[in-house]
């Protein structure tokens, strides 16, 4: 290990403040060295420079090792130079609420004053206890989880489970809620271009020429791609360099291009919908409040341009995952665009020519290439030619067989291969530095996304894209274009078509001359070639990695396929291959090599498998969006909500409606009554009094037209022909299947005119299967339907004293019982204002509900609750409601009703028209399991003890003396203290349950130890238990 | 998200739509006269397409019309849509 790396792994104090770079070259690249910047990583302090990553910063201070690996916990290093990296993770932390973690370092833009810490690591990145389990790899094979925590059952809730949940998971979670804000926008363009490399600024430019709108948008933060790091290169007689710059200019000119840079197109959804992410403030020291951190763009794209360019692959040979083992082009780009050494002494394997070029750039700057391992027996061109030239040693036919070093890379093996396949003697070279050159896996995850289908290439051996599903268009390195000359022009031909194909043309073509090194497409797949178990090593200890985020290697696969997993789909999730947050970036080639190797098939055969959103990690902030907190949900009040809000009631959700549960008095001692104290009072005020009740929630629609008689026959269960102008009826719903789907009262205003009301949280379905059956079944009926929810407030006064309450207030409309008895209905004016006065009643009383244009609801609730004090009117909310409708037997839809109810199951049969010969389900009741007289049938329950509550939802039980799993007969569906009555009181759906009154039935309930039960004995009763005849409704 | 033709108010995103099950399944005139064996077929069975299949859709927020659509169910892609009461177009 040179010198000047020991400093990094010792313990050297930070106060000093940063020290000199000691990798950083001293001119070259695109970095700002006059702008230097200090950070931290792991507590210690670091000098980096503008325009620097966190990789690239770390690498200019001899850091290597910046993680541990997930599941052996080994020593990980930086391995590439962008968002296909799989081991630098680390976590960035502005502050508790502001922490990050799993971000790639090679994406992180540094930043003056940058935090960062390693992760999976105890107590520290050098010493890690966990590095155990790379000790004892041999026993953690793959799935070994699904083969070992077997036995005993017992161990696993309390003992398997929690150590394994507590050993997974990369990074930690922050501990306060995100402070930042996130926003979310649309936007249309002709042509998206993603990936501004060569190929995205031609197809940007030339769709822009021919007057496209067009967004080209890139995950980096400065566009230019390959050019930014090429020292080799002109176009049109400029550096390649000087070429983006114009380049960028003259799209910046364009009034229709839209440049995104630091934006990646992470999600390709149907019909051209792209999710990108924008991160707005992630590189900045201080941001601004006013700036949001992230920006989801939604972007709808007529054609879509893929320029994502080409990954470089690994290789696969034993332990090639040390710190200080990296790509070749990664290499490169350091060196080029950010002015850094990644070591001192390096070899090299290479597959690929990008080998050579790192090599010369790395020699040029002074860096010792201790050895050139050409993969290929026989390679030739100018890479190579300058290599030699250069002095550099070459070897070629060679392959890896192992590395050394503990923290970093100190020595790699080579040996010749001979023409047999033979491996020969091996060498050690002593090194700081491996580059491997796999050769180019074109980037094609976003045209996978997009469902287009993928074609194995045999000549570049990689899969690019083949037949598109959606309009999309790939070129450069993507499509297996790896020249800058096939580059520039693919760029410019699928900007041209992608922007006819949008609807304009008009470009002129432009000829880019180009003076470039030449491209290479050889590559290799599948385990290099490795000596047999009597020359070397132990093979059973070999370990290769090929997804190196999720630790696993070339054995594992091997295994999989050994143990029967022969579809690529089953070997990938038994090892997990690729499925890493990288999302088998640099590991998904490898597996398919390494797969067809173990099981003697072509590529193609092996199969493929599917790349899926996000191409990158994603915060959940920009899918939230500004739907947090208060914005999470829409909430829907009535007018009279402010005034129940002053009078102190505590609120439910139902839907979206903030409802009254129940209003609690103060006591004198300033103390609020519970819960259970409002109830009672509110109930007994309604039975004895006169209480006041927003029912404004209910859905309510009118059906009008002069077939509405006839479509109310076809949707309800009820008849309607004969209801009279000025009558109310309780409707029943059914779905065509049978079951009860809704329910609610139903008035005549007019012979062509009914006001129908719903359920609160059934109206939008309600309405949706009417519009269905009117729109799609009985086109010919003559019927409009209106939803008019939100047009009437509703004010239930319910009680003996409801009469005298209203009488005072209403005008043109008799109150009395012969006038308007139970369930009339009465239009005319009330305080002044147009009513309809429907008498009706959800309690057993006399009882009034009073609709108003919405706008006078509160203007209305006021004077009814003024008018009222002398009978002590009492406000109640739902919570009362319910408890006096289950006093009445009452069901409430969704609560005794659970979607396989029929009428007759909860005791509506009467409500059936009988001489109807059709209305929606009925044909469904008479399924003979439908009419079992063993179905579930509402029923009431009192506990024998007369004061226990039951709880809503337990079981019902014949025997209380069964083992477990006992046999069920039914469960309980409400439960209340009723006060009127003076003891609980509970409905139920019970097996055969009208005709088990009288019964004595079980819940059996968990009490004390964990299985133990203790029964509650409960006996069987109608389910009406206040004014079984109905006598004080009828006043 | 689909971008979906309505019938009546042109391409819409999704978000504005409600699906609507499998198109041209039609209510029989006479449930009465069915056997339980029929009805149930109605009620339950339907086809699982893979490639072009007719669906219904709402433009729920929009115009609230119903309309049939022609959707390859392997690549989302829309072939048309067209009118409730209107015969299934021969795929396109």
């Amino acid at each position: 290990m040179p010198d000047s790396l020991t400093t990094t792994f010792g313990t050297t104090p930070a106060a000093a403040g940063p020290a000199r770079e000691p990798f950083r070259t001293t001119a070259g690249g695109r970095i700002d060295r006059a702008r230097p910047l200090a950070f931290r990583f792991d507590g210690k302090t670091y000098a980096g420079v503008q325009g620097d990553t966190l990789a690239s910063a770390l690498l200019a201070n001899g850091v290597h090792l910046v993680g541990r690996s997930f599941k052996y916990h080994r020593p990980r290093g930086i391995m590439t130079a962008g968002s296909d990296e799989p081991n630098a993770l680390v976590t960035v932390s502005r502050d508790a609420a502001r922490t990050t973690p799993n971000l790639r370092a090679t994406q992180v833009e540094l930043y003056d004053g940058l935090a960062a810490i390693s992760q999976n690591r105890f107590p520290s990145l050098a010493f890690d206890v966990g590095a155990i389990n790379d000790r004892i790899s041999s026993l953690l094979p793959a799935g070994f989880y699904y083969k070992t925590f077997m036995w005993p059952r017992g161990f696993w809730d309390r003992v398997y489970e929690p150590l394994i949940r507590s050993a997974a998971g990369l990074g930690r979670v922050p501990t306060a809620p995100d402070p930042d804000r996130y926003l979310q926008r649309h936007a249309h363009c002709d042509v998206l271009v993603i990936g501004a490399g060569p190929a995205g600024l031609a197809a940007a430019l030339a769709a822009a020429d021919a007057g496209a709108r067009v967004i080209l948008c890139d995950e980096q933060a400065e566009m230019g791609g390959s050019l930014l790091a090429d020292r080799q290169s002109t176009i049109a007689g400029r550096p390649a360099s000087a070429w983006v710059a114009e380049a960028l200019a003259e799209l910046a000119g364009h009034e229709r291009v839209t440049l995104l840079p630091r934006t990646t197109a992470f999600g390709y959804y149907p019909h051209n919908h792209l999710g990108l992410v924008e991160r707005a403030t992630d590189h900045l020291a201080a941001p601004s409040t006013e700036v949001p951190r992230e920006r989801l763009w939604q972007v709808r794209a007529r054609e879509v341009v893929l320029a994502a360019g080409a990954l470089e692959r690994p290789l696969t040979f034993p332990e090639n995952d040390r710190p200080g083992i990296m790509l070749a082009d990664a290499a490169h780009t350091y060196v080029a665009r950010y002015g850094v050494l990644p070591g001192r002494r390096a070899v090299v394997a290479a597959a690929n020519d990008s080998g050579y070029r790192a090599a010369l750039a790395l020699a040029e700057e002074g860096v010792e290439i201790a050895a050139i391992a050409d993969l290929r027996r026989a390679p030739s061109g100018a890479w190579l030619d300058a290599a030699r030239k250069a002095g550099l040693p070459v070897q070629t036919g060679m392959t890896v067989t192992g590395t050394s070093g503990s923290l970093r890379v100190d020595g790699v093996s080579l040996a010749s291969v001979e023409d047999g396949g033979e491996v020969g003697a091996t060498r050690d070279v002593g090194c700081d530095l491996l580059l491997m050159a796999g050769g180019w896996t074109p980037s094609v995850h976003l045209f996978s996304q997009s469902l287009g289908k993928l074609r194995f290439d045999e000549a570049l051996q990689a899969y690019v894209p083949g037949i598109a599903a959606q309009p999309i268009r790939a070129a450069g390195g993507a499509d297996g274009e790896y020249g800058l000359e096939e580059a520039l022009s693919g760029g410019q031909r699928a900007g041209v078509e992608a922007a006819a194909a949008a609807g304009v043309s008009g470009a002129s073509p432009r000829v880019f001359v180009t003076v470039s090194p030449p491209a290479d497409t050889s590559s290799v797949l599948g385990a290099l070639p490795h000596p047999t178990a009597s020359r070397g090593r132990d093979p059973s200890r070999v370990r290769a990695f090929v997804d190196f985020q999720n630790d696993s290697t070339a054995k594992d696969l091997k295994l999989a396929v050994r143990e029967g997993f022969r579809s690529v789909e089953h070997a990938k999730r038994y090892t997990t291959t690729g499925m890493a947050t990288d999302q088998g970036k640099t590991s998904n080639m490898p597996m398919l090599g390494v797969l067809s190797q173990a099981q003697g098939k072509t590529i193609p055969e092996v199969g493929f498998t599917t790349f899926r959103p996000p191409f990158t990690p994603t915060t959940f902030g920009i899918f939230a969006g500004a739907a947090r907190g208060e914005l999470f949900d829409p909430a829907r009040r009535t007018p009279i909500h402010p005034w129940a809000a002053a009078h102190g009631a505590v609120f439910e959700d139902v839907g979206l409606w903030k409802r009254a549960r129940y209003f609690p008095q103060r006591h004198r001692n300033g103390a609020a009554e519970d819960m259970d104290a409002a109830v009672a009072r509110e109930c007994l005020a309604v039975r004895q009094g006169v209480g006041i009740f927003d029912a404004t929630t209910l859905g309510k629609i009118e059906v009008v037209g002069p077939d509405a008689a006839e479509f109310m026959n076809r949707m309800y269960i009820n008849p309607w022909a004969k209801l009279g102008v000025g009558r109310c009826r309780y409707g029943v719903m059914l779905r065509e299947d049978g079951f009860v789907l809704d329910d609610g009262v139903v008035g005549r205003i007019a012979p062509d005119r009914f006001h129908v009301t719903t359920t609160t949280g059934g109206a939008a379905s309600v309405l949706n299967m009417m519009e269905d059956y009117l729109q799609t079944e009985w086109a010919d009926l003559q019927v409009w339907l209106t939803s008019v929810t939100e047009q009437w407030a509703v004010i239930a006064v319910q009680g003996p004293r409801a009469r005298d309450v209203l009488a005072p207030l209403v005008d043109g409309i008799d109150l009395s019982a012969g006038a308007l008895p139970h369930m009339a209905l009465a239009e005319g004016r009330i305080c002044g204002v147009p009513t309809r006065l429907f008498r009706v009643s959800f309690t057993g009383e006399l009882g009034f509900e009073v609709n108003v244009p919405a706008g006078y609801g509160r203007q209305v609730w006021e004077a009814i609750h003024e008018s009222g004090q002398p009978y002590g009117i009492t406000p109640y909310g739902t919570e009362t409601m319910h408890v006096l409708r289950a006093e009445k037997g009452f069901i409430i839809v969704g609560q005794e009703t659970d979607g396989t109810a029929t009428p007759d199951d909860v005791g509506l049969g009467w409500a059936i028209g009988k001489a109807k010969p059709d209305f929606v389900g009925k044909r469904s009741l008479t399924r003979s399991g439908m009419m079992d007289p063993g179905r579930k049938q509402l029923a009431g329950l009192v506990s024998a003890d007369g004061q226990t509550v039951l709880e809503e939802g337990a079981q019902l039980v014949g025997d209380a003396r069964m083992n477990v799993p006992m046999s069920v007969l039914g469960h309980v569906t409400s439960s209340y203290y009723s006060a009127v009555l003076g003891h609980p009181i509970a409905l139920a759906m019970l097996a055969g349950g009208r005709s088990r009154h009288g019964e004595t039935l079980y819940v059996p309930m968990p009490r004390g130890l964990a299985g133990s039960i203790a029964p509650i004995a409960v006996k069987v009763v109608p389910p009406v238990f206040y004014d079984p005849e109905g006598t004080r409704l009828d006043v | 998200m689909l971008l979906i033709p309505c019938p009546f108010c042109g391409p819409r995103p999704e978000l504005e739509f409600r699906y609507g099950g499998q198109a041209h399944i039609a209510r029989p005139e006479n449930p009465a006269a069915l056997s339980d064996g029929e009805w149930a077929e109605f009620l339950y069975l339907r086809d699982n397409v893979r490639g072009v299949h007719a669906e219904r859709w709402r433009h729920i927020h929009g115009c609230a019309r119903f309309f049939n659509m022609l959707r390859d169910t392997t690549t989302d892609r829309i072939l048309t849509t067209y009118k409730t009461g209107e015969p299934r177009p021969e795929a396109v």
